[in-house]
C-alpha cells in the first residue's frame, strides 16, 4: 500500500500543528461557533448527541496492520475502546473529547493517517472496491490513481469550500463494487479499442435527501486527464451550485436543472482551459505511486489445497463460512476474506479496540500485514492462502469475526442513527439488532441467500439506504421516530434506486415487516432468483399487499 | 493600525470603499425555512437607486462593478490615473464584469468581496482573474476575510487579504505559512509536488 514520503509526512504534520492552533483558538473564544464549525468538519469532527465524534480517514479504505493496531490504541485511550467503520470506508470514534483531538490527530500522523476532508463542503475521501488488486474481475487496479487523487484533491485551494459535500468513488471491474453511480463524480477505468487505460466519468449522482443516480459525462478520458476533467466539473459546480439551499446545493440538483447536455457543454468549454495544465498526470508519477501498490510476493500455489478441501468435507460450520465470506482471488491458491463486523444483536460496522488488535495480527500472519474496510462496514484480508483459511477461521471465530452472514439479510449496512448522530430522526442499530435476532437461524438466513439490508437513520442516507434490496429510512413524524420501507434498491453496474412501499412503521413493528417481505419472496421466488430478483420481476404490489394486509388484520 | 496584508507584510490601506446607500428595508429570503445567507452567481447586487444614489469621493477608491459601470465615463480619467479599484462580489458573474471591462488590467486593483468567509466561489474566481483573464496588479480579498481560509487565497492568486476589523492582521500572517509543500499545482505554485521535486 502506499507509504508517505517526506512531503506527505509533512502535510500531515503541518495539519496537526494548524489544528491544534485552531482548537487552542476555539477554546479561548477566539474563534466563533460558526467559524470553528467548517475547520472542525474538515477535519472530521462532529459535534453528535452525547460526545462529539471524529471520523479518521482511511483513503479508499487500504489499512497496514500497523495503523489499524494504532486505532484500536487511540480508540482506547481517547475513546470507549470501539470504533464504527463507516460507508466511506472510515473509521468513527463516537466519544472523543474536543480538546483531545489535536492529540488523536498527532499519534494518527506517526502512522501516516489524518482525518483531512473527511466531513465538510469539500472534496471527501475517495473510495473504490474493496477488492481493489486482487477481485478476478478487475481490469485496472483503482488505487494508484485513487491516490493520485486523494493527493490532488487535499487542501486543493480552489475547492476548499464548496457548496455542499463532494464524493468522488473509482473502480477498475466489471461488476461495479463501488457505488459509482451513486457518487458526485465516478470514475470508471476501463481499456480502450487501443488497450490504453481510459476513464467513463459518471456525474451528478447521490442518494441523500434526493437519490439519483449518475449520468455519464464522457465515454471516453484519458487516465492522464483526470484530475484536470474533475477540476471542469468541480469549478462549474462551484460557481453555480445552489449555495441559497443547503437542501438543493449538491452537484446532482446542478445537474439536473441544467440537463445533462448543457452542463457538459460548460464543463467541456471549461475543460479547454483546464486541459494539459501542470496538475495532467504524467506516466512517471502515476508509475511512482503505482509501484506501492504491486503485487504481494505470492507464492506458487497450486489451485487446490487438500489440507483445505478436507476441512470444508468434515467442518461444516468452516464450510458455510467459506461459502459467505470467501472470495475469488486472481492468484492461484489464494483467497480474500471478509471478516464480518456484523454478528447478531450488535452494532453494524462497530469493532473493539481488542478486535482491531486480533485483525491486525491476522492480517500480519495471513495477509501481508494490510487489510481493507468495505462500504459493506466490514474488514477484509486480501491474500490468505487456501491452507491457512481454517487457523485464520479458527481464531477469527475466537474473537467474535466470523459470522457466516456476508451478503446476507443480517449483513445489515447501517449508519450510527439517533443514538449518537445529532442529524437522525431516529435510531437505527436498534433496528438493525432487531432484525438480526428475528433471523438469527442460519439456515433459514442462508436458505433466505443473498440480500442487502440498508438502514438509515435520516435522510442524508449514510446508511445507503436508497440501494438496499430492502431499505429502512428513519423519519420524525410528531416527534416520534417511525421508519419507511423501500424495496428494489441495488448497487452495481445495473444500479437502481428502491421503490417506498408504503406508509411507515413503528419500530415494533419492523422485524415483522421484514419478516413479511421475506415470505412473499420465498413464496414467489424460482429456484435461481435472488429476492432483489424477484422484486424487479413481479414489482412492489405482491409484497405490499402482504406486508399491509397483516398489519390491517393486526389492528382490527 | 492597519488590518491589510499585502505580499506577507502588513501595510496601509490607501484605498477608501465606495458603498452604495442602503434605501430601505432588506428583505430576508427563506428557502426550506431557513436564511438564505449567499447570493446565487449572476444576482443583482445594488438596485438602480443604490447606485444612483452613490457618492464617490476623491483619492483613490474602491468601487463595485455596478457602481463603477453606472459611472464608466465618468470615471475613465481617474482609472487611467490609477486610482480606481474594482470590487467584485462573490456571485457576480466574472465573465461578465470581465466583457464590460475589456482590460482588466486598467485597475491598479480589483477586490472580491466575500460575505460570509464559507463561500468558496472566492477561490475559482481569484484563480480565473490570474490565469484566465491575466490579472496582474493587486488582487485584493476583503469582507469575511479570517486567517483560516489565507492559505487557500494565497493558492488562488490573491496576494493582498483586508483581514476582518476585528481580527487581527498580524496572527493572520502566521496562517499564510501553514503548509510548505502543498500537492497540487495552483495560481502561486503551478507545479504539482510530483514536478517539483523528486519524490
Amino acid at each position: 500500500m502506499y507509504k508517505y514520503d517526506a512531503i506527505d509526512q509533512q502535510i500531515v504534520n503541518e495539519r496537526v500543528d494548524q489544528y491544534r492552533d485552531q482548537t487552542n483558538r476555539y477554546l479561548a473564544g477566539e474563534l466563533s461557533e460558526d467559524e470553528f464549525r467548517p475547520l472542525r468538519l474538515q477535519n472530521g469532527l462532529y459535534i453528535q448527541r452525547q460526545a462529539p465524534m471524529l471520523r479518521i480517514a482511511v483513503p479508499y479504505g487500504m489499512l497496514s496492520s500497523k495503523q489499524l493496531r494504532k486505532l484500536g490504541e487511540i480508540a482506547k485511550k481517547y475513546d470507549k475502546a470501539y470504533g464504527h467503520f463507516s460507508t466511506r470506508q472510515n473509521l468513527q470514534l463516537n466519544w472523543p473529547k474536543l480538546e483531545d483531538v489535536p492529540e488523536i490527530l498527532a499519534e494518527l500522523a506517526t502512522v501516516e493517517m489524518h482525518a483531512i476532508q473527511t466531513s465538510g463542503n469539500c472534496i471527501r475521501n475517495i473510495t473504490t472496491d474493496q477488492f481493489a488488486g486482487v477481485a478476478p474481475d478487475e481490469v485496472i487496479d483503482p488505487r494508484a490513481m485513487a491516490e493520485v487523487m486523494r493527493q490532488w484533491s487535499t487542501f486543493h485551494p480552489e475547492f476548499a469550500l464548496l457548496p455542499r459535500k463532494f464524493k468522488i468513488a473509482v473502480s477498475g471491474t466489471e461488476q461495479d463494487r463501488a457505488i459509482v453511480q451513486a457518487h458526485d463524480i465516478g470514475m470508471e477505468f476501463y481499456k480502450d479499442a487501443k488497450g490504453q487505460t481510459a476513464i467513463k466519468v459518471w456525474v451528478g449522482g447521490g442518494l441523500g435527501r434526493t437519490p439519483i443516480l449518475g449520468t455519464v459525462i464522457r465515454e471516453h478520458l484519458d487516465w492522464q486527464h483526470a484530475l484536470t476533467y474533475c477540476e471542469a466539473i468541480i469549478r462549474v459546480y462551484n460557481i453555480h451550485g445552489r449555495r441559497d439551499n443547503a437542501y438543493k446545493a449538491r452537484i446532482k440538483i446542478l445537474v439536473k436543472a441544467l440537463g445533462i447536455e448543457e452542463f457538459k457543454k460548460q464543463v467541456e468549454a471549461e475543460w479547454l482551459h483546464l486541459k494539459d495544465n501542470p496538475n495532467t498526470i504524467t506516466e512517471a508519477e502515476l508509475a511512482r505511486v503505482a509501484k506501492h501498490f504491486d503485487a504481494m510476493p505470492y507464492e506458487n500455489l497450486s489451485a487446490h489445497d487438500a489440507s483445505f478441501d478436507s476441512a470444508i468435507a468434515s467442518n461444516p460450520a468452516f464450510a458455510a463460512w467459506v461459502k459467505r465470506c470467501v472470495h475469488a482471488h486472481k492468484q492461484a491458491g489464494y483467497r480474500a476474506v471478509t471478516l464480518s463486523l456484523k454478528p447478531h444483536g450488535h452494532a453494524p460496522g462497530d469493532i473493539t479496540s481488542e478486535q482491531m488488535a486480533v485483525v491486525a495480527d491476522l492480517s500480519d500472519a495471513y495477509s501481508f500485514g494490510e487489510l481493507r474496510a468495505s462500504h459493506e462496514q466490514n474488514l477484509i484480508l486480501a491474500d490468505v492462502k487456501l491452507s491457512d483459511l481454517l487457523p485464520l477461521w479458527e481464531k477469527a471465530r475466537a474473537a467474535g469475526l466470523a459470522t457466516p452472514n456476508i451478503g446476507l439479510l443480517t449483513d445489515i449496512i447501517c449508519c450510527p442513527g439517533g443514538d449518537f448522530c445529532s442529524l437522525a430522526n431516529a435510531k437505527s442499530i436498534p433496528i438493525a439488532e432487531a432484525i438480526q435476532m428475528q433471523f438469527d437461524n442460519l439456515d433459514y438466513l442462508h436458505d433466505i441467500g443473498d440480500l442487502e439490508l440498508n438502514i438509515s437513520g435520516c435522510m442524508n442516507a449514510c446508511g445507503h439506504h436508497h440501494i438496499g434490496h430492502i431499505g429502512i429510512l428513519g423519519v420524525d413524524k410528531d416527534g416520534s421516530e417511525w421508519y419507511q420501507v423501500t424495496i428494489g434498491g441495488k448497487q452495481g453496474n445495473d444500479a437502481s434506486i428502491g421503490s417506498v412501499i408504503g406508509p411507515s412503521f413503528s419500530a415494533e413493528e419492523m422485524p415483522g415487516v421484514v419478516q413479511r417481505l421475506i415470505e412473499v419472496y420465498i413464496q414467489e421466488r424460482t429456484p435461481e432468483e435472488r429476492f432483489i430478483d424477484t422484486v424487479r420481476r413481479i414489482g412492489v404490489p405482491p409484497f405490499k399487499a402482504h406486508v399491509y394486509a397483516s398489519k390491517e388484520a393486526a389492528n382490527v | 493600525m492597519s488590518n491589510l496584508i499585502k505580499d506577507n507584510a502588513i501595510v496601509a490601506d490607501e484605498w477608501t470603499r465606495v458603498t452604495p446607500p442602503s434605501l430601505g428595508e432588506e428583505t430576508v429570503r427563506k428557502q426550506a425555512g431557513k436564511v438564505v445567507l449567499f447570493k446565487l452567481t449572476g444576482e443583482e447586487t445594488f438596485t438602480k437607486e443604490q447606485i444612483t444614489a452613490t457618492e464617490i469621493p476623491v483619492g483613490k477608491v474602491l468601487v463595485p462593478f455596478t457602481v463603477w459601470r453606472a459611472n464608466k465615463d465618468a470615471l475613465a480619467s481617474r482609472v487611467s490615473q490609477g486610482e480606481v479599484g474594482l470590487l467584485i462580489a462573490t456571485h457576480e458573474a466574472i465573465e461578465d464584469v470581465i466583457a464590460e471591462v475589456k482590460d482588466i488590467n486598467a485597475f491598479a486593483l480589483v477586490a472580491v468581496y466575500v460575505e460570509r468567509f464559507a463561500d468558496g466561489r472566492i477561490f475559482t474566481i481569484g484563480n480565473l482573474l490570474r490565469t484566465r483573464y491575466g490579472f496582474k496588479n493587486e488582487l485584493r480579498a476583503v469582507g469575511d476575510v479570517l486567517r483560516d481560509q489565507l492559505f487557500f487565497l494565497k493558492r488562488s492568486g490573491f496576494n493582498s487579504y483586508l483581514i476582518r476589523a476585528d481580527r487581527s492582521a498580524v496572527e493572520a500572517l502566521e496562517s499564510l505559512k501553514d503548509f510548505s509543500q502543498p500537492y497540487q499545482g495552483a495560481v502561486d505554485i503551478e507545479q504539482p509536488a510530483w514536478r517539483r521535486v523528486s519524490r
